[in-house]
């Protein structure tokens, strides 16, 4: 039976992770790699890495990360974050990402997810979409949950489907930061309207918290960042009590020596 | 020491690290006379199965590699390119495995790609899988899979359907799952192959 996913997700400007990190272990909380590599240890199943680097450069900062993730680290990762067109993600995938995210560009010219599909394989292109409710609808939102869009949520991510997208990353703002637990109502919806799997996202703030969304909503994986980041919930515990709940997980091999 | 053969077809990054960090010899293989330098092979590949195997055709390399006599293992969409036929642009394969590979049905309770983490159980006695136990976790995402075979299946995944996770004949294997994403238990999947 295919596992449930576990993903801490780190927020990373010029090549350093932002947000706090309070790992007790940890040489330097700042570099991503040592984060990662912390994080594959504990049994996270994947990682996504959201680049928010503001300067020109950022294209280049975001490969070597990509490198420097794909040198150490033993299993699959995202990155996201101002991948605009073929060329970003080309250099991605050339530098050892297993898969991008693109948000914002993607609602702006839904035709690259088209591109990007045919030019890597819908296995390389997560879209993430970023969602808040107004007017009790589900309304499309762009950085970071500040400006909404024309565009109904599942409107959106069924057209992102059939264009092409080989995962859904989904963010409720309204959960996101309350640690109030995923929106699993919505979660559940865009589930069972899609046939490729759903990352649920925004809201993480317990284990049951994760329980929940796996029982209610039945999406492959689910993201988190401060509950992990700040050592509030470790993932070994979570694994333990979604398998308690009947939630396959993956358990981890002991590793191995260093050469 | 390893020849990966280039082609063109995908990225081949994340495997040569993970064939450095555990202290694996590799080189590249780009034309015929590159194999004698190596004792074993491996044929990476994403994407397009169809689109691969057109790109592996150019290089002239096929008359070659139908006829390797050491062991080769072939990941991810070279795995496929080892059969007969894949659905994937009604293509025609290599045939060293005359099974088929096909397009999994996808649903809202079975998603395709089928990406993640899934069980794994050997089918028969193999050092591929020495050290790892049955049941282990290894990483998917493919939207297409090599049929069951119990001539040819090594090993086997559950998915909507039973299907090859790993395939075996002779000096040629196949993994479906992506050994070098796989944390540990891929790893010692890697050095297993590197010692066959």
């Amino acid at each position: 039976m295919l596992s449930k996913r576990i993903i801490p997700c780190l927020d990373v400007k010029d090549g350093r992770t932002v947000k706090g990190v309070n790992f007790v272990d940890l040489r330097d909380a700042g570099d991503p790699v040592e984060l990662a590599w912390n994080y594959s240890r504990q049994g996270a199943d994947e990682l996504v890495f959201l680049d928010i680097t503001a300067t020109h450069e950022r294209r280049k900062t975001m490969v070597e990360l990509v490198k420097a993730v794909a040198r150490q680290i033993n299993i699959p990762f995202t990155i996201g974050g101002g991948i605009n067109e073929i060329a970003d993600a080309d250099a991605l995938l050339n530098a050892g990402a297993d898969k991008i995210s693109v948000n914002s560009a993607a609602v702006r010219n839904p035709a690259l997810i088209d591109e990007l599909a045919k030019a890597f394989g819908v296995q390389f292109v997560v879209i993430a979409v970023d969602t808040r409710v107004i007017a009790n609808k589900n309304i499309v939102h762009l950085n970071g949950g500040r400006v909404p869009t024309e565009k109904e949520t599942l409107d959106w991510i069924l057209e992102a489907e059939s264009r092409g997208a080989g995962e859904i990353l989904l963010t409720s703002m309204d959960h996101d930061g309350t640690k109030g637990g995923f929106d699993n109502k919505l979660l559940k919806l865009v589930n069972d309207s899609v046939n490729i799997p759903v990352i649920a996202s925004g809201g993480a703030g317990s284990v049951q918290d994760f329980v929940d969304v796996f029982e209610k909503s039945n999406v492959d994986a689910a993201l988190a960042a401060s509950v992990f980041h700040y050592g509030e919930i470790l993932i070994p515990d979570l694994k333990r009590v979604l398998r308690q709940h009947n939630i396959e997980v993956r358990e981890i091999a002991p590793p191995n020596p260093p050469r | 020491m390893i020849g990966i053969i280039t082609y063109g077809a995908g990225n081949i990054f994340s495997l040569t690290a993970a064939l450095e960090r555990l202290g694996i010899p590799y080189g590249m293989i780009n034309n015929e006379e590159d194999f004698e330098q190596f004792d074993r092979y491996i044929i990476p590949g994403v994407g397009h199965a169809g689109a691969a195997m057109a790109k592996l055709e150019q290089t002239g390399l096929v008359p070659k590699i139908k006829a390797l006599t050491k062991p080769t293992l072939g990941i991810c969409v070279g795995m496929q390119l080892l059969t007969s036929h894949s659905e994937e642009g009604d293509s025609k394969l290599l045939d060293i495995f005359p099974i088929n590979t096909l397009k999994f049905a996808a649903s809202t309770e079975y998603k395709v790609p089928h990406t993640g983490w899934n069980r794994v159980y050997p089918e028969k006695e193999n050092a591929l899988f020495e050290n790892i136990p049955d049941g282990s976790h290894f990483y998917f995402v493919h939207s297409y899979f090599i049929e069951y075979n119990i001539e040819y299946t090594l090993s086997s995944t559950t998915y909507n359907n039973k299907f090859s996770a790993s395939i075996w004949r002779d000096n040629f294997y196949g993994v479906q799952f992506h050994p070098e994403k796989s944390g540990a238990y891929g790893e010692t999947l890697l050095t297993n192959f590197s010692k066959l």
